[in-house]
Parts: structure tokens; C-alpha cells; sequence
């Protein structure tokens, strides 16, 4: 009898080698004889592992990692095949404490499925979403989605339900659904995951959005640097319209949605919404001003719903188990669950889906597991390029968007980076301003000049204190600095750019005065 | 000189004819621009008053889009292209230093080529890659957990 073995195609696994693994894998098996077959799942998020391997048995799945192609024979010759113990087994995947703590919604079927499957999709839940919906006025759809309490995943955290019914009593010519794929932040990957390892749950959400609010189209605006999510929604768009889930006249049901994948081009600023837009247009992605809201406005002029990869993927589970499941997760104002994604200096580096509410401590030291390198952790970047430098001394912060809002920081898209004690603070400052200045579309002059100018300050207090003199006055001027940024930026680049930079000077105050911290990286 | 102009002249009915196929989308700049580098390896400065021309654009409208873009170049790249990430979870991992070393030991700095026209190295600001970093995508292969002598290897088992 064929054993089945599952080795991921998820991106962060290729990275490490997975190709490698399930070439050798077979290699093995059809050297010894054994009848085996692989499916390329999706990543079960346990990046730490990858490539994990997993083998199916009459215990269940059981998981093998971080495997080399070189290692492939000692699992052979354990009986990994029937569970055989070996140095690198982990027992049953949904067992090992990191995957066991999660409440997985959005990413249920993540890893567990081949992503282009499109019998597995609906063997594991999918399309009764959609199902549902199709026997629903827009109304109920909108009033569900509201009632869910699901508010923007991209960052700004703006209720899902309340956009999409904007859209809906908007008037234009034609309405579009835009999904913002753009996902520049450093270390969040939950969007990439979801488009390489669930795809039909993506466009699942986007066709119900454009049956919600009277729109026959819609775009993925995805990032360059993504060219396996490109090729696996292009590959998932394909089979739904092949299978009449997508087209002029989806599930028969006479409405008619359309998806088509638009690729960027490298700039970091077209993850803002308008900025997306116009480049989606086909211009230079520079920001709008607002009013008018691209829900009034949007793409091409007309009423556009324009949210995260995330925001829609949440949508489908909420119309299959109605608004009160989703919403009795969560806590405060944040309801439901949000894919947390662990980088950097991480021990335990992945992605951990959880109601909001855990503390920022609990996610570092027990699921995170501390840093790497086993030293002791400094900071935390919490929100990506624009999120604040959280310290340890702040770590009881429990993940809820009004609770980061209260200490000076932002959740933004769920992403967190570690550093351990060897990070310099002075030079992630005159990153954050680096960055800005790099990505800025370079609209509005607090932005565009303000961040040059912040990284002169930083370099200048660089060489003060290398000269032993005197660095403070240059902070002064950078606080001045961050003040006009932050309030007279047109968008969140030079907006929030003064989080990073601010949290850092307020936090770490020793990396800013000469002191000898040094010491730390030696 | 006459070779010159017949390539330019080939380059430009090119770009026309892609310009063209897909000049009935909406928004069909930025796919346009993705499909003639795609057949160039840059866009071609020359190629602009035809992509203009086509989507009844003005050059300089054209223009400030291809230069806008950090993807679009208007030189072909080296015969590898090596994207290093920059930001922040590979930083903690100690992705500066190792890109520090890589430009060294290359003797360019970012966006550089070698001189023999083999590699080009790229800064990128996030791969996604961010649990298993530093990060690198080879030729839109993705690296994860490098380290300079994994980088090295790498790089010589590319083809020359």
C-alpha cells in the first residue's frame, strides 16, 4: 500500500531546502522498493522546522524536521515511513505544543492540504462559506460581516463590515474589490502563506465581498518579491474558472465575480491603499489625499473595497459559522483571531494564529521561545518597518490594537521581529529614517525631506559620540523632526515612521549617549 | 551605427507590439513594463515613446513611472541577479554583516555588477523569509538561513 508523506512548497520552505528533501525522498523510496506518494503542502507555520516532513499514519500525521536531503536515508532506515523514531521526529504535528496552543480560523487548512486542490478545499470546509452566502441578500452578508466585529488585518485595524457597507451604498458605474497583497513589512509572511498554501480561501473572500457589495471584479495587487504566491493564485484563479466558482455566472447562481493577479514593482509605499490604487491604475504609486475614501472613490474613480489579504481570508469562516463563533474570540475591541508571525531572532520562528489578548511576554519567551542565538532578548519590533521598538520591561502589553495604541506602538499587520542584546538602537533609528527615505513616493515634503534629514541626524549623532563629544542636541531635533513627520505626513510611511525611531530613543536611551553598549556585541 | 539603429528600430516595433497586446486592460502600464523587461532584461530608454505612444501617454508620463519603480531598470542586469534582504528580522539575524561581506568580497556595492557582468546584487526589503532569516532570492530562487560560506556556495554553483 502507498504511504502517503507530505513535504511543503511554501516559499520558506524552498528556502531551506524542501525541493531538495522530497526529490531525495523519493529517490530513497524508489531505491528501496517502497510505494510512496508526496503531497506539497502548504507550511504549517512552524518555519523553525521546515522542511518539515510529515508521514501519514494510523496515528495520524506524523512530523519529521528540520529534515536535509542529506538525512533522508537515516529516516528511511528509522522507519520514518511507520512512525520509526529518529533523532529529528516530533510525533504527531498537531500535537507539538507550538501548533496545539493556536485556535487556527484563518489558516484551518493551511499545511494540512495540497493548495491547488480543489477537492481537499471543500473535503475541508471550503466554499460553504460562499455556499451560504448565495442564499443571503447583501444585506445579511454585510450585517454578519459587521456583527463578526472583524476589523481591517493590513494594520489600520478599520471594521471590516462598515467598509464593505460603504461600498455597498455607494454609488458608481461598476464597483471593484481590491485586495492588497503588497506585503512589504518585515517579518510578517502570513499574507505569502495564505496565497501559497490556501489560495481558494482568498478568493473565496473576495468573491464575497464583490457579492456583498455589487462588484463584478476584482484585483490582487501582489508584490514582485512573491513570484510563488503569483504563480500559485494564478494557477488557483485558473481551476475556479474552470470549475465555474469564478466567471460569468458562478455556482449558476447569476452573479458573475472575476479575479485577475496584478504584479508590482518594488515599492514599498504601494502597500498604502491609495498608493496601491494608483499604481494599479498604471501610474507612479504615489499617495492620495483623503477624502474622497477609496470606498466613495476608489479604483478607476469608482466605489472600491480595498482590504488585506488576511481581512478577506477571515471572511469565509465567519459566514460558514456565523458572526457570534468569530467574535467570541478575541478580547476588547479586538475581536476573533489574528495570525502572529515570529522573526528574526526568534527560537521558535513561524506563524502562531490566536485570539487577540495574549501578552506581548507570553508570545515571546513561551511560543517564541526567546532569541536564537540564546541570548538575551533586547528588543522587539512590533507592526513592521513602521512599528515601535518594544523592550522587555513592556512585555506584560497584550496583543489588542488599543492596547499597543495606548503604549506609543501598533500591531499593524501581526509581524514581530527579535532582536537579542547585540542590536545597536542608534542604527535601527537611522534605519526606520533610511527606509523612509528609500520608499518614500516623495508627495509630501515631511516625508520626502524629513527622512534624509533624520538620517543626517542620526550619522551626526553617530560621530559625536565616536568623537566622545556631546550627541544630545541632535535628538532634540529629532524629536522636533518626528513631531512634523508624524503630524504632517500625508500617509503612514513618514507618518509612523517616528514609532520606530521615537520608541527607540525613549526605550533605549543608552544607545543614544556613548555609553560604553558596545560591551554587549563583544 | 546602421546595426545600432536596426536594433533600436527591432526594439521599438517590440515594445510596440507588446504595448498593443495589452493595451485593452485597464491600467495596463505597469503589466506592459513587467512584459518588456521581461523580453529585455531593462526597459530599453528607447522603447518609452512607443509604449507611450501605444496607451496615448506623454513620454514623460512614462518615464516618471519606470523610474518610480525600484523593479525597473534601464540597463540589463547582470547574467544573475542576487536580491540580499535588508530589513529589520534579517538584520537580527545578522544579514547586514553578511551583505557587507558579499559586496566586499565582490568589489561593488548595492545595485552593482560585477565586472565580468555575472552578478548583480540587489537590495530587497523583505522576502517574506523573515523565520528563517537572513534571506536571499537567487535568479527568484528563496534562501532562507544563510550564513557567508552557505551564500558563497551558492553563488559559485550558479552557471557562469
Amino acid at each position: 500500500m502507498s504511504i502517503t508523506l507530505y513535504v511543503p512548497r511554501d516559499s520558506a520552505a524552498l528556502a531551506v531546502g524542501a525541493d531538495q528533501v522530497a526529490e531525495r525522498i523519493r529517490a530513497e523510496a524508489s531505491a528501496r522498493g517502497v510505494e510512496i506518494s508526496i503531497i506539497r503542502n502548504g507550511s504549517r507555520g512552524m518555519i523553525w522546522l521546515e522542511p518539515l516532513v510529515e508521514v501519514e499514519t494510523d496515528e495520524g500525521r506524523l512530523a519529521y524536521g528540520p529534515v536535509t536531503a542529506d538525512q533522508v536515508p537515516s529516516l528511511f532506515d528509522a522507519g520514518f515511513l511507520t512512525g520509526g523514531d529518529h533523532p529529528l521526529a516530533h510525533g504527531p504535528t498537531e500535537d507539538i505544543a507550538f501548533f496545539k496552543r493556536q485556535t487556527r480560523l484563518t489558516f484551518a487548512r493551511c499545511g494540512l492540504t495540497d493548495p491547488l486542490s480543489l477537492a481537499a478545499y471543500r473535503a475541508h470546509g471550503g466554499l460553504v462559506g460562499l455556499e451560504r452566502a448565495l442564499t443571503m441578500t447583501p444585506e445579511a452578508i454585510l450585517e454578519t460581516v459587521t456583527q463578526s466585529g472583524l476589523r481591517g488585518r493590513g494594520g489600520a485595524g478599520f471594521p471590516t463590515g462598515i467598509k464593505w457597507r460603504t461600498v455597498y451604498e455607494a454609488q458608481g458605474p461598476r464597483k471593484y474589490i481590491v485586495c492588497n497583497a503588497d506585503e512589504g513589512d518585515s517579518g510578517t509572511f502570513s499574507d505569502r502563506m495564505i496565497m501559497e498554501g490556501d489560495p481558494f480561501l482568498l478568493l473565496e473572500g473576495m468573491i464575497l465581498a464583490g457579492i456583498a457589495v455589487g462588484a463584478e471584479k476584482g484585483y490582487i495587487y501582489l508584490r514582485s518579491e512573491y513570484p510563488h504566491a503569483i504563480d500559485t493564485m494564478n494557477r488557483a484563479i485558473r481551476i475556479l474558472k474552470d470549475n465555474n466558482i469564478l466567471g460569468d455566472d458562478l455556482l449558476n447562481a447569476h452573479k458573475a465575480f472575476d479575479v485577475e493577479v496584478r504584479v508590482g514593482a518594488g515599492a514599498y509605499v504601494c502597500g498604502e491603499e491609495t498608493a496601491l490604487l494608483d499604481s494599479l491604475e498604471g501610474k507612479r504609486g504615489v499617495v492620495r489625499a483623503k477624502p474622497p475614501l477609496p470606498a466613495h472613490r476608489g479604483l478607476f474613480g469608482c466605489p472600491t473595497v480595498i482590504n488585506n489579504v488576511i481581512s478577506l481570508a477571515s471572511v469565509p469562516i465567519i459566514l460558514a459559522q456565523g458572526a457570534d463563533f468569530y467574535r467570541d474570540f478575541g478580547m476588547g475591541r479586538s475581536r476573533g483571531t489574528i495570525p502572529i508571525q515570529l522573526a528574526g531572532n526568534v527560537r521558535h520562528g513561524g506563524l502562531f494564529e490566536a485570539g487577540f489578548g495574549m501578552t506581548l511576554g507570553e508570545i515571546i519567551e513561551e511560543i517564541g521561545g526567546g532569541t536564537a542565538s540564546g541570548r538575551p532578548v533586547k528588543a522587539v519590533q512590533v507592526g513592521g518597518p513602521l512599528g515601535a521598538y518594544f523592550p522587555p520591561a513592556l512585555f506584560d502589553t497584550p496583543f489588542d490594537y488599543e492596547a499597543f495604541a495606548a503604549r506609543d506602538g501598533l500591531i499593524g499587520h501581526a509581524g514581530i521581529v527579535v532582536f537579542d542584546d547585540s542590536v545597536d538602537m542608534l542604527a535601527q533609528a537611522r534605519f526606520a529614517f533610511e527606509f523612509c527615505a528609500i520608499e518614500s513616493c516623495g508627495k509630501c515634503t515631511p516625508c520626502r525631506i524629513g527622512a534624509v534629514r533624520g538620517v543626517e541626524l542620526a550619522d551626526k549623532a553617530q560621530s559625536d559620540i565616536a568623537a566622545s563629544g556631546d550627541p544630545a542636541p541632535h535628538y532634540a531635533i529629532m524629536r522636533d523632526l518626528c513631531e512634523t513627520m508624524k503630524f504632517g505626513s500625508l500617509c503612514a510611511l513618514g507618518g509612523f515612521t517616528p514609532y520606530p525611531v521615537l520608541s527607540a530613543l525613549n526605550h533605549f536611551p543608552e544607545d543614544f549617549s556613548g555609553e560604553p553598549r558596545r560591551q554587549a556585541a563583544e | 551605427m546602421a546595426a545600432a539603429d536596426e536594433i533600436q528600430s527591432a526594439q521599438q516595433a517590440t515594445a510596440r507590439a507588446i504595448a498593443g497586446a495589452h493595451s485593452h486592460r485597464e491600467g495596463a502600464l505597469l503589466p506592459i513594463l513587467h512584459a518588456v523587461q521581461e523580453e529585455f532584461g531593462c526597459i530599453p530608454p528607447q522603447t518609452i515613446p512607443a509604449i507611450a505612444d501605444v496607451l496615448n501617454l506623454s513620454r514623460a508620463e512614462v518615464h516618471g513611472v519606470v523610474s518610480f519603480y525600484h523593479d525597473f531598470r534601464d540597463t540589463p542586469a547582470g547574467r544573475h541577479v542576487v536580491k540580499l534582504c535588508r530589513a529589520e528580522a534579517c538584520q537580527a539575524m545578522g544579514g547586514a554583516a553578511l551583505a557587507e561581506q558579499l559586496l566586499e568580497d565582490l568589489d561593488t556595492g548595492w545595485s552593482g555588477t560585477t565586472a565580468d557582468g555575472r552578478l548583480t546584487i540587489e537590495p530587497v526589503y523583505c522576502l517574506g523569509l523573515c523565520a528563517c532569516a537572513p534571506a536571499a532570492m537567487i535568479d527568484e530562487k528563496p534562501h532562507g538561513r544563510l550564513d557567508a560560506a552557505r551564500l558563497t556556495t551558492l553563488l559559485s554553483e550558479l552557471a557562469p
